[in-house]
């Protein structure tokens, strides 16, 4: 093993860069606007426990990423330690100071990296969040943050954003441009996807999910206004972290900017009227929850390709997307029996590897494919399996779930002592008869 | 059950990783990449069956 400097990247304009942050100070739009789905998604009497979940759970991770997380996940140009296997090196952590030592001295452009990765990190942490809602304890909710931001984000971030080797994979192994992943389909969204069902395993369905008899009783969302106006505000976010992603990380001059943004836009429009027509089509009128899911579906699948493909490639793939997420949400509850709120799996990492696939099969470079795939497999393959450990041994530790009487009384209760509706009457829930 | 395909998840990255470095040939290497693909979902597919909720007279 040993410490070797890891690749620098081309450098940008003066304008390029101010363009850039300002996109980056946007950009946590799309995080707000997930938290608002989240609570939307869940129960009335957890509203107040699960948007205080997300605020707290976006400040420990970002308190921990700055202690120690950053110094793993390393920035291009910097250091990193790697091994050499059949002659290649293999970049997989980084080695900068912790408590982001030394920021003030690196180049602004690596600085921006290094925000773009802290954006990243908010959005990964509330998707675990937004699938254990109901039950998931906010003690909990915030050490998962801490581990995600800590270790298993700040590795698959150098891995990819830090000069790691699924970046290199293109000067290594000759594959494309390696692992293209410019807005975090992969390490946002798909890793988020994985964290949401390891949580789902662990802390187990809530109460009445799944009755001894019968099908998975519905549980729907108490505000759709909130999950409508959350989808609004993460086409705002969302465009700036594309176009930020972009700059940075596929180096995308200004001109192939509004490409870029066009096409983010087709794939949500086109996913949301293909979910639009599935539900419809199924259940006789709309479904706006899961038409929030096919918007946010649209948007996961344009943070790898939207840089990439052309806006006919986006809107037929924006398509797919909305025809496969409610098949796939229907799917996971009804046969898989996986009780997912938010529907963060089929959204999160049906989307995100959907996304990383057509930026395979449409990158210009070749070999682009087989980069994707092996970074596909490096997330589920070994992150999954990672993820797993650490959230059932952090299971003994911080419990996962709430006692039951606190999901029958409501988080905001049981955990705040007050609920975020005080003047509405609770009524009783028909499936604890 | 669940364990047992956990396990198998990371055998087929490193299936992956094994094809980047003993196929140079293109064809070959997107096979073996492929086939770690595949063993990742069988995997995946065995530890979602076995964190299967029970139903009917089976609870």
């Amino acid at each position: 093993m040993t410490t070797s400097p890891v690749a620098a990247v081309p450098g940008m304009t003066d304008a390029a860069l101010v363009l850039c942050l300002v996109l980056l100070l946007v950009s946590p739009l799309s995080v707000a606007g997930v938290a608002l789905i989240n609570a939307g998604l869940g129960r009335s009497r957890s509203a107040a426990q699960a948007l205080l979940g997300n605020l707290a759970i976006i400040a420990v991770s970002a308190i921990v990423f700055a202690v120690a997380g950053a110094s793993l996940t390393g920035f291009a140009g910097g250091t990193g330690l790697a091994f050499h296997v059949a002659g290649k090196p293999w970049n997989w952590v980084g080695g900068s100071p912790l408590l982001l030592g030394g920021l003030a001295g690196t180049p602004l452009q690596s600085q921006l990296g290094l925000l773009f990765a802290f954006v990243a990190l908010s959005l990964v942490t509330l998707i675990p969040w937004g699938s254990g809602a109901d039950r998931l304890r906010l003690h909990a909710g915030a050490a998962i943050a801490a581990v995600m931001a800590l270790l298993v984000f700040p590795l698959l971030a150098h891995w990819v954003w830090g000069g790691g080797w699924l970046g290199q994979l293109g000067v290594n192994f000759s594959l494309g441009a390696g692992f293209l992943d410019p807005a975090g389909a992969g390490t946002i969204h798909l890793m988020g996807g994985l964290s949401a069902l390891t949580v789902i395993w662990v802390a187990g369905p809530r109460r009445g999910k799944f009755p001894k008899e019968g099908f998975a009783t519905a549980m729907p969302g108490h505000n759709a206004a909130y999950i409508l106006f959350g989808c609004m505000v993460t086409l705002v976010g969302w465009l700036a972290f594309n176009l930020a992603g972009a700059m940075l990380w596929v180096h995308a001059s200004l001109a192939a900017l509004p490409v870029t943004a066009i096409n983010t836009l087709l794939l949500a429009s086109g996913s949301l009227c293909a979910t639009y027509t599935v539900t419809r089509i199924r259940f006789g009128k709309p479904d706006a929850s899961l038409c929030a899911n096919g918007w946010l579906t649209g948007l996961v699948a344009s943070s790898a390709c939207a840089a990439v493909v052309t806006p006919g490639v986006a809107l037929t793939v924006g398509v797919i997307a909305g025809i496969c997420t409610p098949l796939l949400v229907e799917f996971l509850e009804l046969a898989v029996t996986i009780d997912d709120p938010s529907g963060a799996i089929a959204v999160h990492a049906g989307g995100g590897l959907l996304g990383l696939l057509t930026a395979g099969l449409f990158a210009p470079q070749p070999g682009q494919l087989v980069a994707q795939m092996v970074g596909i497999g490096a997330i589920v393959g070994l992150m999954l399996p990672l993820l797993y450990v650490l959230f059932r041994a952090l299971d003994r530790f911080v419990p996962f779930r709430v006692e039951p009487d606190g999901e029958r009384i409501g988080m905001d209760l049981h955990e705040l002592g007050g609920g975020a509706y005080p003047e509405f009457v609770i009524h009783r829930d028909e499936s604890y008869r | 059950m669940k364990y047992a395909g956990l396990l198998v998840m990371p055998a087929g990255f490193f299936l992956s990783i094994a094809a980047l470095v003993l196929f140079p040939d293109a064809a070959p290497r997107a096979a073996f990449v492929f086939c770690g693909l595949a063993v990742e979902a069988l995997g995946l597919v065995v530890a979602v069956r076995g964190h299967m909720e029970p139903r009917g007279e089976d609870r």
